[in-house]
């Protein structure tokens, strides 16, 4: 659509058209097995070789990491991420499986690690040689992330962790953790710090991995046992006690407010194309095909009034998104610099939920068929998503988590217990 | 065509907005607002028309009617995006004054390309105020859709829901015959015309119906010929529904912030009431609306002077989403002040009544989204 390729600077316009040949001529091939709807339902090795191999080539060509410095493996530009997510996207390529990664281990890492550490992790987190995790929640600390008790001791040069870490998606395929633990009982947020840790090497040994299966039956998020894991201090991020502050960096990104725009390609699954569209802001459109092709009370689904109204409706506050995420960046038009960006993920995910919920009302009975069934409307991708949409509107902080953040830091609101 | 990022947002539109935020913050603080315009709590008070005439002479002073007037004719010609800054900042402090009719009619008269249309507009960028009176007994807004007869230079039948009607020096008034849709301007002391008030809800603006028995209309009066008037009228549309959007993003802020600032000073059990997320939450989904409806609105306004393919679509997305937050907001702006909310006193009332009354001004959400159907999924078949 023509919005979204706004008014560019030359810079802008020079790569994105570089964006543009470079993926005209990209071959891609097909996927040898069915893909999931995001990253973080990848759950084989098969499917994530081939995103792996994808994300190696977008980053060999220069689309992945645009933004930041030469010497930590990126492109040394600026604003020119957006520009080529927006070209991935428009080129429908498959996702990028380090999401993890690039949407958060990147911007902690780039903005709080220690020099040498940077360069060292960073081009390999770009290319996809190195998979990522995050190592946050715990059974005991899910909204309330600051009570973490996973522990990190220092014994000689080294530091040495125990502890159980919960809901942490790609841990299976995963190199590297980022990692908040404590390395203080007695203080509740000053006695935090923030390590990257090596965990693949250590399988078998001191990290053992154990997977979750989701409600729609996916594998894709683990639990994480450290059994006297041990690492150097080149790994703290900042100083010690200084956990608490570097964690708001990766949260600030991981619910798209940080400085850095996250890489991001087109999502395309292997999935019906009806579903996969809808998953992303602006593919509301889909619900549209979808009603044209489902029958509803002697007609089609497209002629029903309220389903029209209730399309538009999801439309709307798509557009209304994507406007806003526009607006967020003409500084004149905002009264409050982070009133905007703070409600991109929780409103990005409660869209993606009430699309989904929407698209199998528009499905009618047949959106009790389900992936593995032949006569299922568009693979039965959409009652896939509308499940797996629960694990956006719980992750990064639930939606009541981030209303209470909104309320207190835009409008100023009572602290709420 | 694409729009610019910014929105075509830039320094000078800033500078006149911030302008005018400072200067209506200033001029119309809400309890002169209220002392204005809710002097009389009768019900069966006579309609009024309560406004502050020598605020409106500063306006037109300031330039603000000269915006959207192409420099031709005497204006600013500046874009859309920047007359709407402006009307979201009047929407703010709920200012009573014929502003955004006579911004509405300016839309309305750029599309008519006449002489006497370049001359009515010429006369707005000096002061004249003017008003549409365009809709049916039944209030429809669609531009065929006409209650007054023209026959041999009369006009004959009644205007409906004509907003500040009485504030205004002349009308647009929408005549069919045979031919079609014809737009007339009448001055607001023609003869044989009947001004009749009507008794309306919101207290910051007049509304009337028009009766024309006989009246006489000339050339010099005809702003668009038979048959021109319909097209005139429907490309001025997404304009005037991103202008309404645009009020109600500035009241709706106002209810937000006044809503949230009485949450902190209001304490029950021992806490703010803000601290309860009963209150907290429905606020912040407030929050999301408003901010939803006005990057849609900015969208809109941008889009009808760079994207006109898209122009309508994407008004009807901001008026849509507006409108409902309109009516989010005047609920949880009486509700969440309690006891005192439901009192005449409180100036809460005083925005969700001129919110009501934008809710339904050019169709309400769900007709909006009705349309946008249309234009998006194709009619429904017959």
């Amino acid at each position: 659509m023509s919005e979204d390729r706004k008014k560019d600077t030359p810079e802008q316009a020079e790569f994105r058209a570089y964006c543009k040949d470079w993926l005209a001529s990209h071959v891609q091939e097909a996927p040898p097995v069915r893909l999931p709807q995001s990253a973080i339902e990848i759950m084989h090795t098969p499917q994530m070789d081939y995103l792996r191999k994808w994300q190696g080539e977008a980053y060999a060509a220069g689309l992945i990491g645009c933004d930041y410095p030469v010497a930590e493996g990126g492109g040394g530009r600026t604003g020119c991420q957006l520009i080529a997510n927006q070209e991935m996207q428009a080129a429908n390529k498959p996702f990028l499986p380090n999401i993890l990664g690039l949407g958060m281990a990147a911007p902690t890492i780039h903005i709080h690690g220690k020099q040498g550490i940077r360069e060292k992790l960073l081009p390999r987190l770009f290319s996809c040689e190195d998979v990522w995790c995050q190592g946050f929640s715990e059974p005991g600390a899910g909204s309330d992330l600051a009570n973490v008790q996973t522990f990190a001791e220092k014994k000689g040069d080294k530091w040495v962790i125990n502890g159980h870490k919960v809901w942490t998606s790609l841990a299976h395929f995963a190199d590297w953790m980022i990692l908040l633990l404590r390395t203080d009982k007695t203080d509740k947020y000053d006695g935090l710090s923030y390590f990257v840790v090596p965990i693949k090497s250590e399988l078998g040994k001191s990290v053992e991995v154990r997977p979750l299966i989701k409600i729609t039956g996916e594998t894709g998020f683990n639990e994480v046992f450290f059994d006297n894991l041990e690492v150097s201090e080149d790994y703290l991020l900042e100083d010690l006690g200084k956990g608490w502050q570097v964690a708001q960096t990766t949260l600030l990104h991981e619910r798209g407010a940080g400085p850095f725009v996250t890489p991001s390609s087109g999502g395309a699954t292997s999935g019906g194309s009806g579903a996969k569209e809808g998953l992303h802001v602006g593919g509301a459109h889909s619900l549209i095909n979808l009603a044209k092709s489902s029958a509803r009370n002697g007609r089609t689904a497209a002629d029903d009034p309220v389903i029209r109204d209730k399309i538009m409706e999801m439309i709307i506050r798509q557009e209304g998104s994507k406007q806003g995420a526009r607006r967020g960046r003409v500084e004149g038009l905002c009264d409050h610099p982070m009133r905007i960006p703070l409600q991109s993920k929780l409103v990005m995910s409660e869209i993606r939920q009430d699309a989904g919920a929407l698209a199998m009302e528009i499905e009618g009975a047949a959106s009790s068929l389900y992936i593995n069934d032949d006569n299922a409307p568009a693979g039965g991708e959409w009652p896939l998503a509308y499940m797996n949409s629960y694990g956006v509107t719980i992750a990064a902080g639930t939606s009541e988590i981030q209303r209470n953040i909104l309320g207190e830091r835009v409008l100023g609101m009572a602290k709420s217990k | 065509m694409t729009q610019p990022k910014n929105f075509a947002f830039g320094d000078d539109e800033k500078m006149l907005r911030d302008t005018a935020r400072k200067f209506l913050e200033d001029s119309l603080p809400t309890d002169k607002l209220h002392q204005l315009v809710a002097g009389n709590p009768d019900l069966y008070r006579d309609p009024e028309s309560l406004w502050d005439e020598d605020l409106w002479q500063k306006i037109i002073e300031l330039g603000w009617t000269t915006v959207i007037v192409p420099e031709d004719d005497g204006g600013m010609g500046m874009s859309l995006v920047a007359l709407a800054a402006l009307i979201e900042e009047s929407g703010r402090v709920g200012l009573p004054s014929p502003f955004m009719v006579t911004a509405n009619s300016s839309l309305v008269l750029r599309e008519c390309k006449t002489a006497p249309a370049s001359r009515l507009l010429g006369e707005i960028a000096e002061g004249k105020a003017v008003t549409l009176a365009t809709t049916t007994k039944n209030g429809s807004w669609l531009a065929a859709d006409c209650d007054v007869e023209l026959s041999d230079g009369m006009l004959n039948g009644t205007a409906w829901f004509v907003q500040d009607a009485r504030k205004v020096d002349s009308f647009i008034v929408k005549a069919k015959n045979s031919s079609g849709i014809a737009l007339y301007e009448v001055d607001f002391d023609a003869e044989n015309m009947e001004i009749i008030p009507d008794a309306i809800i919101d207290l910051t603006r007049d509304q009337a119906h028009i009766k024309f028995n006989n009246v006489q209309v000339s050339d010099e009066q005809l702003l668009a010929a038979a048959g021109q008037g319909c097209a005139a009228l429907d490309r001025a549309e997404p304009g005037i529904l991103t202008l309404v959007s645009a009020d109600i993003c500035g009241a709706a802020e106002w209810q937000l912030q006044t809503t949230v600032e009485y949450t902190k000073v209001r304490e029950q059990f021992d806490h703010q009431l803000g601290y309860f997320q009963a209150v907290k939450h429905p606020l912040v989904n407030l929050m999301i609306m408003i901010d939803h409806a006005k990057s849609l609105t900015y969208n809109a306004a941008c889009a009808y002077d760079t994207e006109p393919e898209n122009a309508a679509k994407f008004a009807r997305m901001a008026k849509a989403r507006a409108s409902d937050a309109a009516a989010f907001a005047s609920n949880r702006s009486i509700q969440f002040h309690g006891g005192i909310g439901f009192t005449w006193e409180c100036f809460v009332h005083l925005y969700t009544k001129r919110q009501k009354h934008n809710q339904i001004l050019y169709g309400d959400a769900s007709y909006q989204r009705a349309k946008l159907a249309d234009l998006l999924m194709g009619p429904v078949a017959a």
